[in-house]
């Protein structure tokens, strides 16, 4: 019994014990899911083997990308699977007990916080929406036979107003980008503001300039397609992604 | 795994699944989002940025990066061009010293070659 632990997916109402929907959804290791039921809530977990579950092992194979994909893609369709039927608040990926008693006893003890926070989210899905500013063509026009007396002159100016074209046009998307989402928001329940990704993380040449979730309900979440492809233009892309299991909405902070 | 893990901009016109879901959106949500409970095994996922992990990827395995998509450097001239990503050049640069000093610097005596003594000292506390 000591060489397992339970990995924690996903919390949510203690009728997600009775779906079909867990009935050929496994986990990490292939290992079908289960729930632990503890009065209105359940916890959708699988058993894990508890050495290569360790504090150790996990952080060493964060190291391996090969590893962190196929745990990260698991966690996220079982939480995915789950949430296209049920109301549910994902649990970061890698959360980990020792038995079943400890997922149960949070249950017990984060009661009321858990039950406000799956109401919140209940009828409602996630959408990403990501803004990149397409890159701006550099004149590729070659110094203009340097007819000029001082070619180093003219050709620092020109590099100047090159620069501050670049620097109007960006701020220029930038401030589109901010007023879609002032747009996009009152069309959500709530909004996060999530960082901007660096473009080698993007895979991508052109600048992300603006990435957001929005909690939406369905008819919010129609009303937000419509608004981002309408929005989309030559200067600003915007990308909606989702449905996702409502991750942005689900923190609780660290107990 | 599939290769398509960067489908443009046309994904929710389609219909929802999302194996091709781009990993980087993934690991946006599942690492750092969702509820944060401390469980009985203490990790602390962030101590791992996306961007490491990229970087990693990218020194470790070239083909494995194309696989998942990411290939930007072979489309974006200022990188193949030579200048390339300092932060990944310094490091290779960094491990390249380190390999060296520790194949060669056995042998010399004390105090033959201080500075880079100090050098190869930055190497290991960065890892």
């Amino acid at each position: 019994m000591s060489d397992h632990s339970v990995y924690l997916y996903a919390i949510g109402d203690a009728a997600i014990a009775d779906s079909e929907v867990l009935v050929d959804t496994t986990g990490v290791d292939a290992v079908a899911v289960h729930t632990l039921v503890e009065g209105p809530l359940a916890a959708v977990v699988a058993s894990v083997d508890r050495d290569r579950f360790s504090e150790e092992s996990i952080r060493t194979h964060l190291e391996d990308l090969e590893w962190l994909e196929k745990v990260a893609r698991t966690h996220h369709e079982v939480v995915d699977r789950i949430a296209r039927v049920h109301p549910i608040a994902p649990v970061r990926m890698a959360t980990i007990y020792l038995d079943d008693a400890g997922v149960r006893q949070l249950l017990r003890d984060r009661a009321v916080e858990l039950a406000a926070t799956l109401d919140r989210v209940r009828g409602r899905s996630e959408w990403g929406v990501k803004g990149y500013a397409a890159p701006v063509e550099t004149s590729a026009a070659e110094p203009a036979a340097s007819a000029s007396d001082a070619p180093g002159t003219s050709y620092l100016m020109r590099r100047r107003t090159e620069r501050d074209r670049v620097a109007r046009r960006r701020e220029r998307v930038a401030e589109t980008a901010e007023k879609l989402h002032q747009e996009f928001a009152q069309l959500a329940a709530d909004s996060r503001v999530y960082p901007l990704q660096d473009p080698r993380l993007t895979g991508r040449r052109e600048e992300m300039i603006l990435n957001v979730a929005y909690l939406v309900d369905e008819a919010g979440a129609a009303a937000l397609a419509q608004r981002v492809d309408a929005a989309t233009g030559n200067e600003l892309r915007l990308e909606l992604t989702g449905p996702w299991a409502p991750y942005s909405f689900t923190s609780l902070g660290e107990s | 795994m599939n290769g398509d893990l960067y489908p443009s901009g046309r994904a929710h016109q389609l219909d929802h699944r999302q194996e091709s879901t781009n990993l980087a959106d993934i690991l946006e949500r599942v690492l750092d989002k969702g509820i944060v409970i401390a469980g009985d095994i203490r990790i602390n996922l962030l101590d791992i940025e996306l961007l490491t992990i990229k970087i990693r990827l990218l020194v470790a395995s070239v083909d494995k990066a194309r696989e998942i998509g990411i290939d930007w450097w072979e489309h974006d001239p200022s990188l193949s061009s030579g200048r390339g990503d300092l932060a990944v050049e310094n490091r290779k640069l960094r491990e390249r010293i380190g390999e060296l000093e520790a194949s060669n610097g056995e042998g010399a005596s004390d105090g033959a070659r201080p500075r880079r003594r100090t050098r190869a000292e930055g190497v290991t506390g960065d890892e």
